[in-house]
């Protein structure tokens, strides 16, 4: 459907933003650009909507070179962060803005907008002035306006980044259904991990310019291909590694550990093996056999809701070194605390080293 | 009992504008109005030819001017907007010359630079060995357009670009991947989003040709006059007050109008800007959009500069001596050895006191009148606001004018030359501090108040030093507007104590080198004056503040 081969793009000579970015979508396939800012995901969107020519590279739509189409040929939908809605137009006029530009007749374009009205819950809106309008209303009447072209590939700056968050869960939900009801192929810029792993089929994690890892959510989650996106989806158990690994054996400042498969043969010096914080489990007995035990002292415990973290640090460090772990609140169970030495089994089978990106 | 001081320092600014401002303007409606045969006076007058011909002449010349400003005004607006530069700050600097520069000044560089005997003239006359001088612009309409251009394009520069770069691009951007060609995106998102503030600008550009009075009188001659130069002739050469009260009341229910719809237009600009983050300009991208950048730049600077660098040269060079200090000279020597005639360099002497007076009335007027405007809710706020916008829309000379009707013995006080300077830079002062004194933070007054500080020791130690820099900016304002005032001060100032500019006057109205000679000399001083308080001002001011 989409394919963006090799784009590089700079601002000025000493400050490239996209360095080789491939990308290729499947029809009807929502895809997330994950990444901190400053990474060039929204520039990559640029390029893509046509809004900024790139340097060197190429990108195809349905098989047809686009590189050097002005934005208003290419039938690319683009929605931004802040919405962008025309404030000198309602709302019918501004979700009839694409289909005015294409000469669909007024009675035709009236249907059109009605329907899509009643797609995004806004029965009755037509008319309403877009200062009005709460910032769910906006959003929605942006995405509906963004439809209503019926666009190739629908572009998503940051959607719902703008709202609150008891309002974001919601909005992500609704525009999966939105999404998959219209059979739209989408891409998604997001630095919201959450948001990127309940919207995407697929995540594309970016970094300074460059895509380090395309998966599905569980797989990225899972197996996060380096240091860098294991540290950007929030993993803090990154633990050095003590010397070269042999076959399946690492060992750490937190003790050796054999891992269900082979550590990489070149590792550079910043590999790191990464233990999930939801690697432990609090018990006397060992829950399985490809559990190990682990004792520790409890520095800190932080109370959140449905779980609860402890901060640990084990028993045979050498050097400094803490580890977290979260653990399910189950009603009555003591949890431990600070000061307290304990007993924890952890997981080998949920271990993996972590590679550094350059390696 | 404690509010009593308070009040009575509220009800300065209110007490000055009804002496010095709603008192006149009343003493020329019963002049005009309440004269015997009044009736039969102005019936006379309004079928009269000559008041419809007047009439228009002002408006047309307005519209026109207002139109050619607007066209050159916007691409250059655009360019300021979108695009970043080296010497953006200069040049955007440079554009608050127009606001300060004195018009019989900018008359002055003018004839200096196309005139008859203007530098160009002389400059292609000799390269082209030509008998008469090529460019005849002196006594035409065209004069009057080009200098109304060079005196408000800015105003549309600063209003409509100031707006532009604060459109969100990415509107722009929408509409192009909503299936928009660059035409369709001018005409329906750009166009209707800019069209509020060019309006509003173009209003008030209306505004200032339709009463547009020293640049009309010096060179127009003759064969042109505006509503406002035919008050002045009418109340001053032939002493005909009725009919210059009538003209006066003419103009007024005019000049209101248009402000009254500029105000609703303004706010609703200002409406739409609320909240916005300005764009980021960026440089320009490729060749094209260099040159026109450039292009931009050298027509802006030239514009603005080269009249008033054709001032100072020619001031130095008339005649054919080669470089000389002779009208330099000239400016010290009294003429007719008469004792009832100063040399004119005491006019500087004048119009520095005169300036100075200007700041001790209108600054503390507007530190109060902005207190005042800045409290929520307040019913004297209500009043006031609109009432310090009035003098906005008051032409100079309809104020001398009125000055002259009803301040019976007060009329030959010095002081009313510097009370009328206050009352025009009023609502300049007002509004370079209004933003100021509403960006205060009242929860820094109540930290100051839990802290031990009294009432007086808050405002010294918090306001204070808060509101210095726009404090500084309308000072330079207020001093530069008295500075270069005409139109009032023709009329109020007494004789022997001339101003600048009408030392200036004079000299350009007798015959003779020397003469002329010596009102460039004295424009070419009162230039550098007036620029030493634009200095003053780009330095305090920061950028996207202004809101004119």
């Amino acid at each position: 459907m989409l394919e963006v081969v090799d784009i590089h793009k700079r601002f000025a000579p000493d400050k490239p933003v996209l360095q080789g970015v491939s990308l290729a979508l499947a029809r009807e396939e929502i895809l997330c650009l994950l990444g901190p800012s400053g990474c060039g995901k929204s520039t990559l969107l640029r390029v893509i909507a046509g809004l900024e020519s790139p340097d060197r590279g190429e990108v195809r739509l349905r098989g047809v070179v686009i590189t050097r189409l002005p934005p208003h040929r290419r039938g690319i939908g683009l929605m931004f962060q802040d919405y962008a809605l025309f404030p000198h137009l309602d709302v019918a006029g501004n979700i009839g803005y694409g289909l005015r530009m294409q000469g669909v007749p007024a009675a035709e374009r009236r249907a059109r907008v009605d329907a899509l009205l009643a797609l995004v819950n806004l029965q009755g809106y037509a008319r309403r002035t877009v200062d009005e309008l709460s910032g769910g209303e906006q959003q929605r009447v942006a995405l509906a306006r963004t439809l209503a072209p019926n666009p190739a590939l629908l572009l998503l700056d940051e959607p719902v980044a703008n709202l609150d968050r008891l309002l974001r869960a919601e909005l992500v939900q609704e525009l999966r259904r939105i999404l998959k009801t219209l059979h739209v192929t989408t891409i998604f810029v997001t630095h919201d991990q959450e948001e990127a792993f309940a919207l995407a089929d697929r995540v594309a994690v970016m970094h300074a310019g460059r895509i380090v890892q395309v998966d599905a959510p569980p797989q990225l989650y899972r197996r996060p291909a380096n240091t860098f996106v294991a540290e950007f989806l929030g993993f803090r158990n990154l633990l050095p590694l003590l010397g070269a690994p042999t076959e399946r054996q690492v060992s750490t400042a937190a003790g050796a550990f054999v891992l269900p498969e082979a550590a990489p043969k070149s590792l550079a010096p910043s590999a790191r093996l990464l233990i999930p914080p939801d690697a432990a489990v609090l018990d006397a007995a060992s829950p399985g056999a490809t559990y190990v035990p682990f004792r520790g002292r409890v520095t800190a415990t932080i109370f959140r809701g449905s779980l609860f973290q402890v901060e640990v640090t084990p028993a045979t460090a050498a050097a400094a070194c803490q580890l977290s772990f979260e653990f399910r609140n189950r009603g009555r169970q003591r949890l431990p605390q600070v000061g307290e030495d304990i007993l924890l089994w952890l997981d080998t089978s949920q271990m993996l080293v972590v590679n550094d990106e350059e390696a | 009992m404690r509010r009593l001081p308070i009040l009575a320092l509220y009800a300065l600014p209110l007490i000055f504008l009804a002496v010095f401002y709603l008192y006149p303007l009343l003493a020329i409606l019963r002049v005009g109005v309440g004269g015997d045969d009044f009736a039969a006076q102005a019936a006379a007058a309004l079928t009269s030819a000559a008041l419809w011909r007047l009439l228009w002449f002002t408006t047309w010349q307005a519209a026109l001017s207002t139109a050619l400003t607007v066209l050159a005004g916007l691409p250059l607006a655009f360019i300021f907007a979108r695009f970043d530069f080296p010497g953006k700050r200069i040049l955007h600097a440079l554009l608050t010359i127009p606001f300060v520069m004195p018009t019989v000044v900018v008359a002055a560089a003018f004839m200096a630079l196309i005139g008859r005997t203007g530098l160009l003239n002389s400059w292609l006359q000799r390269w082209l060995a030509l008998a008469a001088p090529p460019i005849q612009l002196e006594q035409t309409i065209w004069l009057i357009l080009i200098v109304h251009v060079f005196y408000n394009v800015a105003i549309i520069i600063r209003t409509v670009g100031g707006f532009w770069g604060n459109l969100n691009p990415h509107l722009n951007e929408t509409a192009m991947a909503l299936g928009a060609p660059p035409w369709q995106v001018w005409r329906t998102v750009t166009l209707p989003l800019l069209l509020p503030s060019i309006l509003a600008a173009s209003l008030l550009v209306f505004l200032f040709c339709f009463t547009s009075f020293g640049v009309v009188l010096i060179l127009g001659g003759l064969r042109f006059a505006t509503i406002e130069v035919e008050i002045y002739r009418q109340a001053v050469s032939y002493f005909n007050l009725p009919l210059a009260a009538l003209l006066s009341i003419v103009q007024l229910a005019l000049t209101f109008s248009v402000m009254i719809v500029y105000t609703r237009l303004q706010a609703r600009v200002s409406r739409q800007l609320r909240g916005r983050r300005p764009a980021r300009s960026q440089r320009p991208r490729n060749w094209r959009q260099w040159g026109l950048v450039i292009g931009a730049l050298v027509v802006t600077a030239v514009g603005l500069l080269a009249p008033l660098l054709a001032l100072a040269v020619r001031s130095f060079t008339l005649g054919d001596q080669g470089v000389t200090l002779l009208y330099y000279q000239a400016l010290t020597e009294n003429p007719r050895q008469s004792a009832f005639f100063a040399p004119p360099i005491t006019a500087i002497t004048n119009s520095l006191l005169y300036a100075l007076a200007t700041l001790a009335i209108s600054l503390p007027l507007g530190v109060i009148s902005v207190y005042m405007l800045a409290q929520p809710r307040s019913r004297t706020a209500a009043v006031l606001d609109p009432l310090l916008l009035l003098p906005l829309g008051t032409s100079a000379v309809t104020l001398g004018f009125g000055y002259i009707v009803a301040m019976g013995p007060l009329r030959t006080s010095p002081w009313l030359t510097p009370i009328a300077h206050a009352l025009i830079a009023l609502p300049f002062v007002v509004r370079t501090l209004l933003p100021a004194r509403r960006a205060l933070d009242q929860r820094l007054q109540m930290a100051a108040a839990t802290l031990g500080a009294g009432a007086w020791q808050r405002w010294w130690t918090i306001d204070a030093p808060l509101l210095t820099r726009a404090l500084a900016i309308s000072a330079a304002f207020a001093f530069a507007i008295s500075l270069g005032e005409f139109g009032a001060t023709l009329l109020v100032a007494r004789p022997d104590r001339p101003t600048m500019p009408m030392v200036i006057y004079q000299a350009l109205g007798r015959p003779g080198l020397l003469n002329y000679g010596q009102a460039l000399a004295m424009s070419t001083i009162l230039m550098v004056v007036t620029a030493l308080a634009l200095l003053a001002i780009e330095r305090f001011r920061l950028p996207g503040e202004e809101e004119f």
